[in-house]
């Protein structure tokens, strides 16, 4: 009966330009030859064909006709802010699991018609109706994974099992950190044990003066550059994400991993499609065939992240099947997820991050509120920050004099031969 | 006739108005709307009066920018002029070995400095080598002005180098039958020639080294920030266009200002040299 019904339906809708839910035909698939599908994706995140792997995009055009114009961005700010300024538009996009929840809430993704989607299956129950998207309708999780502590095992003399050996001055000058406030901040709050998404100005205000804290220890902000500088051996600390460590690992054996004992941030990036996309029917199809068995073990492969399809990581063929640092143990260690912050704390964190990242320590304050000691150590940097500004302020003020100076010169000067 | 001939002229110049007025003023008018507006687009002045906060950033940025300027100037004047005395077609050659770098992406070309600068990078390994003790160049401000002087120095090189092309030797050798010694002569004669060339030269390098903010995160470490840093993380990150906005209003003020004192420079030895 059910059946007979949806089958009616069908027919009355491919009689009607209307779009509902239900599967899409083959026929309809095939009309989709020759028409072009925009995916806005991280940097070095699909399988691209290199060294004899499965080449995703060129697989996907290959087996339905569609042309894939792909796309990259760097972190989800980026992504939100190209996408809200215009200009641009795409069909599928893999944004972070708190970017998901802000995309949702402001209406910027399309729900997702499952029915396009039979290979969901393999996505377990606990990868599914995450806080992100609590009834699933708007996202498909792409990789799982979470953030650690990356070290030299030949700088560092003993595995730290803290974050606070980023702040640790034994390895001034050879720390990295995160160049971007989410990520940033969340360290300093796993310390603090603090809640991630916390919406209270005191505590993000402690979790800043933490960080300006570390300056002291002189952290190089970074972004990819952390593999140059972890693989050659240039620094000792810094807090990436494992499926990344996994990669420097391979070029530098030194390196080593640990998921500090305070706790670390647990994310997921999945696949959304856009409100407004052009083709959304391929967008499903593309969705499907990313979570096709060999595919997603082509892409897990490549990235090095988890993989929240069960196909790949209960395939004992799996480079990293089993591995204890991409899938631990539930409860092995303490995790957090982003949430969605309202938009007064998002403003407030840009401010601190601001001011962290335009603070200079005065060189005797270790000591700070945290780790305990003098309790006017911001007193004396804000003196040490008007010291600077005043340094530059009488280098550039000398430097207008003595062309004022040379101007006035030249000046008299010229009077002086006119009147000779 | 004139007429027609003026209409004719203004047609000509049209596609470059209608470009102008599309690419140029109006982003700028943009800007400013921007910096005066808030997120729902009412009138505000909260973020012009948040400025004052960033002022070490500017002050810094812009001590950067004339140091980076004056060093390309020293290395730009000596070279553009021994390109000039060369023959044409070693001119040519020297010409092209300045413009090579810039085939390649100014983003690749600043990444590889950190290869070069870091601690266990080529330098310092090499130092370490022969027996120096290594220099912790990189993550320091030295090492953004290095990468400001590498980026820019052709856009010092190429004005001057093609003022002091057309110039006209018979000057120099004129100022020398009058008894002018070599200081004479390039005080005299090739520098105020050549002005014209410096100051576009001044102004090409000054204007990205203040804005840069590339160059600064990957030399600097980003442990500090200079004003296109700020700038652009509002941009990029924070989704803060109306503070970005302003900042960046602030920055275009005084480098109107600081062009406004170089065209000065350049007016008052047109007037000698005439």
């Amino acid at each position: 009966m059910k059946r007979i019904s949806a089958l009616i339906i069908a027919l009355i809708l491919a009689l009607t330009p209307l779009e509902l839910s239900y599967a899409a035909s083959d026929s309809e698939i095939e009309a989709l030859r020759g028409t072009k599908l925009y995916v806005y994706n991280w940097g070095e995140y699909i399988s691209d064909g290199q060294d004899g792997t499965i080449d995703v995009n060129a697989e996907f055009e290959k087996k339905y006709g569609i042309k894939v114009v792909y796309d990259t961005f760097d972190n989800n700010e980026v992504m939100y802010s190209k996408l809200k300024s215009g200009g641009v538009s795409y069909d599928v996009v893999i944004p972070s699991d708190y970017m998901i929840a802000r995309m949702i809430k402001e209406g910027m993704l399309e729900k997702i018609d499952f029915d396009n989607i039979p290979n969901y299956k393999y996505i377990p129950e606990k990868y599914r109706n995450l806080n992100y998207d609590p009834d699933n309708e708007y996202s498909i999780p792409f990789t799982v994974s979470y953030v650690g502590l990356i070290y030299n095992t030949k700088m560092v003399d003993e595995a730290p099992t803290s974050w606070k050996a980023l702040w640790d001055k034994k390895y001034a000058n050879s720390i990295l950190m995160f160049n971007n406030p989410r990520d940033a901040f969340a360290i300093a709050q796993s310390i603090l044990g603090m809640d991630y998404n916390m919406e209270s100005d005191v505590a993000w205000r402690t979790a800043a003066a933490l960080l300006k804290e570390q300056k002291t220890v002189s952290p190089v902000y970074v972004n990819d550059e952390v593999f140059l500088k972890m693989e050659s051996g240039e620094d000792a600390l810094a807090p990436y994400y494992v499926g990344d460590y996994l990669t420097m690992h391979d070029n530098n054996e030194d390196l080593a991993f640990v998921y500090p004992k305070e706790g670390v941030n647990y994310f997921v990036d999945a696949a959304c499609i856009l409100s407004g996309a052009k083709n959304k029917l391929a967008a499903e199809l593309y969705l499907n065939f990313l979570n096709e068995p060999e595919i997603a073990l082509a892409n897990a492969e490549y990235i090095c992240y988890g993989s929240p399809n069960e196909a790949v990581y209960t395939n004992p063929e799996y480079s990293y099947y089993e591995d204890e640092l991409l899938y631990p143990e539930e409860g092995a260690f303490q995790t957090q997820m982003f949430k969605n912050l309202s938009p007064e704390t998002l403003a407030l964190m840009s401010t601190l991050w601001d001011d962290v990242k335009n603070y200079i320590p005065s060189g005797n304050s270790y000591a700070s509120i945290f780790f305990g000691g003098e309790e006017n150590a911001l007193g004396a940097d804000a003196e040490k920050m008007t010291a600077e500004t005043v340094k530059y302020a009488i280098c550039i003020g000398v430097f207008l004099l003595l062309c004022a100076a040379f101007l006035i010169f030249r000046f008299i000067r010229k009077k002086y031969r006119e009147n000779v | 006739m004139s007429k027609r001939a003026s209409f004719a002229s203004k047609a000509v110049a049209s596609p470059y108005i209608v470009w102008a007025a599309l690419f140029i003023i109006a982003p700028l008018l943009f800007v400013v709307y921007y910096s005066f507006t808030n997120a729902s687009g009412d009138f505000t002045l909260v973020y012009i009066q948040t400025l004052p906060k960033y002022l070490p950033t500017f002050l810094r940025s812009i001590w950067f920018g004339i140091v980076a300027t004056v060093i390309c100037l020293i290395i730009a004047f000596p070279l553009a002029y021994i390109i000039s005395q060369k023959s044409d077609k070693a001119q040519r050659t020297f010409v092209l070995l300045v413009m090579l770098p810039m085939w390649m992406s100014f983003l690749i070309r600043t990444y590889s400095w950190i290869a070069l600068l870091q601690d266990t990078g080529i330098i310092n390994s090499f130092l370490g080598k022969i027996g120096i003790h290594p220099v912790h160049m990189i993550n320091t401000g030295g090492a953004v002005i290095l990468g400001m002087v590498y980026n820019f120095l052709p856009y010092m090189i190429l004005p001057i180098y093609s003022v002091m092309a057309k110039l006209d030797f018979s000057m120099v050798e004129a100022c020398q039958d009058l008894g002018g010694n070599t200081f004479n002569v390039i005080k005299r004669c090739i520098i105020p020639m050549s002005l014209p060339g410096v100051v576009s030269g001044i102004t090409m390098v000054f204007v990205p080294s203040v804005s840069t903010f590339y160059i600064s995160q990957k030399l600097g470490g980003g442990s500090f920030d200079l004003i296109g840093d700020v700038i652009e993380r509002q941009f990029q990150q924070s989704y803060n266009y109306n503070l970005g906005a302003s900042l960046s209003l602030v920055l275009m003020v005084l480098i109107v200002i600081s062009m406004a004192i170089m065209n000065h420079f350049s007016e008052g030895e047109g007037e000698m040299v005439i």
